[in-house]
Order: C-alpha cells, then sequence, then structure tokens
C-alpha cells in the first residue's frame, strides 16, 4: 500500500501562534483504506494539527498536499471541497431535531422551483435510512429525534453523513472518548468499515485501547513535536501507552497504586483514568 | 437509485414498536400541549360562558381579531424564538411604525402607501440593526433588543413630540379609501358571503336585515395566512430546517454549512415587520396612531409562543403552536369579559397558564429524549 500515494500528506509543518510553537516540524501521510492514528496527551498539539488540517489554521511553514496535490486551505470550507471532511465530538448533532434534518442539514435536497422549491422529504427520509441501515443502526424512524439515539450512534450517523456527502479523508476528533465500552465500540466497528469503503481515516484519541484495534499506523505527538510515524507491526499497544505519556510517569503511578494492593488490571484503569 | 435490501429490512415493522410509534410521533409534535389547552379552554368558556353571546358570530369575531393581532406578532417571535434569539423590542416598534405611517401622512401630506412603505423599510432597518448586533457582539438577544425595547419607544416619543408637538395623531381615516396599499390593512373581507349567508337567515341579522357581522376583518386574514406561511417554510423549505438548526445549536449548524448569522438577520427582520404589519392594521382601525401603542405586546407574543409549544432555549416549536396559543390568550381575555368575572384577574390567568404550558413542554422534551 505504501507505494500508492498518499490521500492526505503533512510535510514538515510548523505552526506559531505569536511565539508559541503549537506544532514544530510535524509530518504524517494516510493512504485510502488505511486509519492513522493521531495520538497524544492534553496539551500535545492535536487540536492544532486537526484544525490544520481541515482548514481553520493555516500552516506557518511545510507543505500539506491531498492526492499528492499541494493544498493550501483558505477556510474549512476549501478543506470540505478537497474532500476533507472533520467530524467534531459534541458539535455535530442537534438532538432536538429528527435524524433526517440533521442528516442534510446545511444540504437539503429540493423539489420544485421557486416559492415552491421545497424539501424533498421522502427521498431525504428514504436516504437518511439506507445510510444508517448500510452503518448496521435500525432506524425505525427518521422523523425521531436524535436525541434518542446514543452517543456511539450519534457519531455514526455525523461520520455517514460526511462520507455521504463525498469525504475522501475522515478527520475523527475524540469520536469515543466520551463513550461507554459497548457505545466505543459501534463507533470503532464503523471506522474500520469506512476504511474498508476506502476512505482515509485520521482517528484522533488518547485512549490507546480504543486506538490499537483499528489502526494500521500510528503518529504519536508530544508537546507540538512528532515522536514518529509507526506502523502496527512495529510497535506493541504498551509501547504506545508508554511513549505517549511518558513512561516514567505510569511506572510511578503503578507504584503507587500497588501499594493500594489492586490487581494490575484495576491499577491499568485507574492509570487510564488518571491520562483523561 | 432503488431502495438497498438493507433499506427495506431496516424499515420492516417490528412488533414491539408499532404500538407506540404514532403515540410517540404525537408527543413530538410542540403543538401538543396547544392543542390540549385549546380545547380545555373552549370548554370552559362553552359552559362558562354559555348564553352570554360569546360564541355567536359577533362574538366568535371578536375573540378572534384579538388573537388575530396577538397571532401576527407571535408567528414571527416563533420563528425567532426557534432561531433560539428574542426579540423584546416588538412592542417598541409597534409604537414606533404607528408614527412612521401618521406622521408624514397628516403633517406632510404624503399618500398613505409611501408611509406604510416607510414604515416597513424602517421595519428592516431596525430588525437588521437588532440583529447585526446579536451576530456581531455575541450578546445574549434578551439584552440587545432590551435596549432596543426603549431605543424605539423614546425615539417614537420623542420624534412625534419634535415634530408636531403631540404623542398622538388623528385623522389617518380620511386618506384610506382609494389608497391601494392601506386596504390591505383596513376592512373585512368575504363580506358578500356574510351578505348572503344573513339573506338565507343563517346568520343573525340586526333591524335593516343586514347581517350583524358583515364579514371577516382583515388581520383574521393575516394571522393565518402568515401562520400557514411560516409552517409552510419551518415543515418544507432548507431554510425552516436552518431555523431550527440555528436554534438547536449555532455552533454544529455553522460547522454543516448553515448560514447561522444570515438566518437569525432574517428572524429579526421578520419581528420587527410582524409588528409594522400590526401597527399597520391598527392605525387603520382606529385611525389614529399614538406612541405608546404595542406596550407589552412583545411579552404577550412570547407567552402566546411558548404556550404554543416552543421551547426558550430555541430549536424547538411551531407556527401552529404559536397560533393557537394566541387563540387561548384571545378567548381568555375576551371570555373573562363575557363571563362578567372582573378583567383584572385576566393577567392571574395568564401568569398561570404561561407557568403550566412551560412545565408541560419541559416534561413532553424530557419524555421525547428518553424515547428509545
Amino acid at each position: 500500500m505504501n507505494d500508492t500515494v498518499p490521500m492526505i500528506e503533512m510535510r514538515h509543518v510548523s505552526k506559531h501562534f505569536g511565539n508559541v510553537i503549537a506544532l514544530n516540524d510535524v509530518s504524517l501521510h494516510v493512504h485510502a483504506g488505511e486509519v492513522m492514528c493521531l495520538l497524544g496527551d492534553n496539551g500535545a498539539g492535536k487540536s492544532t494539527l486537526i484544525k490544520t488540517l481541515s482548514g481553520v489554521h493555516k500552516p506557518t511553514s511545510g507543505e500539506m498536499r491531498v492526492s499528492g496535490e499541494p493544498v493550501r486551505f483558505k477556510s474549512p470550507a476549501y478543506a470540505l471541497d478537497s474532500g476533507i471532511a472533520t467530524v467534531f465530538q459534541d458539535l455535530a448533532m442537534i438532538p432536538l431535531m429528527s435524524i433526517t434534518r440533521n442528516f442534510f442539514m446545511g444540504r437539503e435536497p429540493t423539489v420544485g422551483w421557486g416559492p415552491l422549491k421545497r424539501i424533498d422529504w421522502k427521498q431525504a427520509d428514504r436516504i437518511a435510512m439506507e445510510e444508517m441501515a448500510r452503518i448496521g443502526i435500525d432506524v425505525r424512524d427518521p422523523s425521531q429525534p436524535v436525541g434518542t439515539l446514543s452517543g456511539g450512534e450519534r457519531q455514526c450517523v455525523a461520520i455517514a453523513r460526511a462520507v455521504y456527502f463525498g469525504a475522501k479523508v475522515l478527520i475523527l476528533d475524540e469520536p469515543t472518548s466520551a463513550l461507554g465500552v459497548k457505545q466505543a465500540s459501534v463507533v470503532l466497528r464503523y471506522i474500520a468499515k469506512a476504511r474498508n469503503d476506502g476512505l482515509a481515516v485520521i482517528f484522533i484519541t488518547h485512549n490507546v485501547h480504543h486506538a490499537y484495534p483499528v489502526a494500521d499506523a500510528f503518529t504519536l505527538l508530544k508537546r507540538g513535536t512528532s515522536l514518529g510515524y509507526f506502523r502496527k507491526s512495529e510497535i506493541s499497544r504498551e509501547e504506545v501507552l508508554n511513549m505517549m505519556a511518558g513512561g516514567a510517569e505510569l511506572e510511578s503511578l503503578d507504584a503507587e497504586l500497588a501499594e493500594f494492593q489492586r490487581t494490575p488490571a484495576e491499577s491499568q484503569t485507574a492509570s487510564r483514568a488518571a491520562i483523561s | 437509485m432503488t431502495a438497498t435490501p438493507a433499506a427495506k429490512d431496516a424499515t420492516r415493522e417490528d412488533e414491539r414498536i408499532a404500538a407506540v410509534a404514532t403515540w410517540k410521533k404525537i408527543m413530538r409534535r410542540p403543538e401538543l400541549g396547544a392543542i390540549a389547552g385549546t380545547v380545555l379552554v373552549l370548554a370552559f368558556f362553552i359552559v362558562a360562558a354559555s348564553g352570554t353571546g360569546m360564541f355567536t358570530p359577533a362574538g366568535i369575531m371578536n375573540f378572534l381579531e384579538v388573537s388575530a393581532q396577538l397571532g401576527i406578532l407571535a408567528t414571527a417571535a416563533a420563528l425567532l424564538m426557534i432561531g433560539g434569539e428574542f426579540d423584546l423590542s416588538i412592542g417598541s416598534m409597534i409604537g414606533l411604525a404607528g408614527i412612521i405611517i401618521a406622521i408624514p401622512t397628516v403633517q406632510y401630506g404624503w399618500p398613505l402607501w409611501a408611509a406604510l412603505l416607510l414604515a416597513f423599510v424602517c421595519a428592516v432597518l431596525v430588525g437588521w440593526c437588532n440583529g447585526y448586533l446579536v451576530n456581531r457582539t455575541g450578546l445574549p438577544s434578551f439584552i440587545v433588543t432590551l435596549a432596543f425595547l426603549f431605543i424605539l419607544r423614546g425615539l417614537a416619543i420623542g420624534g412625534c413630540r419634535l415634530l408636531t408637538g403631540r404623542t398622538q395623531i388623528g385623522g389617518i381615516q380620511n386618506h384610506i379609501p382609494h389608497d391601494w396599499l392601506a386596504t390591505l390593512f383596513s376592512g373585512e373581507v368575504a363580506t358578500g358571503l356574510f351578505a348572503w349567508m344573513a339573506s338565507h337567515g343563517w346568520i343573525a341579522t340586526n333591524f335593516a336585515g343586514n347581517p350583524m357581522v358583515t364579514g371577516i376583518p382583515v388581520s383574521i386574514v393575516w394571522w393565518l395566512g402568515l401562520t400557514a406561511l411560516a409552517t409552510w417554510m419551518l415543515l418544507f423549505t432548507p431554510y425552516g430546517n436552518w431555523i431550527f438548526a440555528s436554534g438547536g445549536d449555532a455552533n454544529a449548524a455553522r460547522n454543516s454549512g448553515v448560514p447561522v448569522h444570515r438566518v437569525k438577520i432574517s428572524l429579526f427582520i421578520f419581528t420587527a415587520l410582524s409588528a409594522t404589519v400590526f401597527a399597520s392594521l391598527q392605525v387603520m382601525d382606529t385611525g389614529s396612531a399614538d406612541t405608546i401603542r404595542g406596550m407589552l405586546k412583545e411579552l404577550e407574543a412570547i407567552i402566546a409562543v411558548v404556550i404554543g409549544g416552543a421551547l426558550l432555549t430555541g430549536g424547538y416549536g411551531s407556527a401552529v403552536g404559536a397560533a393557537l396559543g394566541a387563540l387561548i390568550f384571545g378567548m381568555v381575555q375576551m371570555g373573562i369579559f363575557y363571563t362578567g368575572v372582573n378583567t383584572d384577574w385576566f393577567k392571574v390567568f395568564l401568569g398561570v397558564m404561561l407557568l403550566i404550558a412551560v412545565l408541560f413542554n419541559n416534561f413532553v422534551r424530557k419524555k421525547m429524549m428518553e424515547a428509545r
């Protein structure tokens, strides 16, 4: 897969805000049909990186390429036009609005002409049902409010919407961090499905246990610099975790927790909670 | 495109939820509370005001006219509230618009239509100002339009006294006949129908054989027309979807490509225009303008909208609900008069009704979000 041109690529991108260096010489690339996990602790520069990719920020230096072509996004709309869709954690869906209304928000299909131009509800409902069925969510009634869906399902609707409207690159900002285990697995399964459909996925998270099963590659960020790009075969889950949080910190935490006579499994859960 | 087998599979009947689906769908409609309220209030007055003439054609027209005037404001206020904002300057805009219609006509001899057009242009400007400031400053619309409540009222009183030396202007009725625009805001429609019904003895007539009710006041036509227009927009147009989205979550809407700022400005313009329609109807009806007209109308409109099932937080509500809210308002106001209860008690009733409506709305919203 590595011999093809990456779907999206960042080359030596830096971003400065005044004298704060938010990103320093970060390079990454994602191929079609690949999930790249972007891991990093709070303040590592994940948000800046996403916003640069999605056109909110312009890089101070460095280059971005989509399908091998150099690009400069003037605004998020340009990124969208290039097929880069960003799904933010809780800024995607409006709970009181119906699934169909949410799905087509801002891009409603219409029929008729002039003052009689109206939303083609039949078509819209049908597409919404179809797309939801495709991701394995059984929608009884597309006019039911999105608020009645679970958190994981809501994320899935947001992703399905991005895919339906022609995204080639999906940037998912912490899609699982607010979800329980079962809900997170719904989203993870869907991410894997999107990859199999040939999308390039950038999955931002600080939860290694969510990232590891679906990822093909990892990029680790720490204090604005990249700690490196790793194929999944090159790195184990524990190594990722250690690099991310700084192994020493976790070891001392483990030692502390051991004093409370906890089982290893419990201490791991606790340390994960401490990170997030 | 044809439905995939998977989609067909998803639409299959599910025997476990089919029974509640219809009920849930009804529960989801914002008008539910207002419909129940309308039936309740109607039933109450049919019993309490029986034999008083409230439900004769004349009586019905009476309370419908009260409802219609408020309903015109409530429709626009409903759209704005669904869009996530308030407009407290509606009442003052009514006073100002009345003055803008009256002064050029009476004082400077303008044709009435020109004065009316001027008033509507001013309304667009006021609405635009409200919307622009709310968008630009990010302040709550409550504060921005509260400022305009005072600014517009002050402009009306100050400007009127400066130009005419008075705060009331009369003598407009002479200008109404033969003015193409003014006739849109005065008189009655379907007068022929009522005369015809009277000639068949279907409705009450006076000693001269003319019907007691000669037609449908034009305000009622405006009310029904605006409600229908707003309902069409909300339910069937992309713009309606943008209104819901802007009020539901402006950030999410913006991320999805909804022009939130433009939507909000247009809604503020719509409320100011509705206030001007109200003022035009009132000026044509009474033949005079008064700087203090329209006081507290902004709050009455909000009450009607909330009784109609809209959420104060935006993103949810309906124009039909607002119309029913206005209908309840009119029925209670006139009904109290007909039943002979001291009208001082009207406001107590209004406040209690508002509380009940809000509590009921909260309950419905909770139920709606639980529905899984």
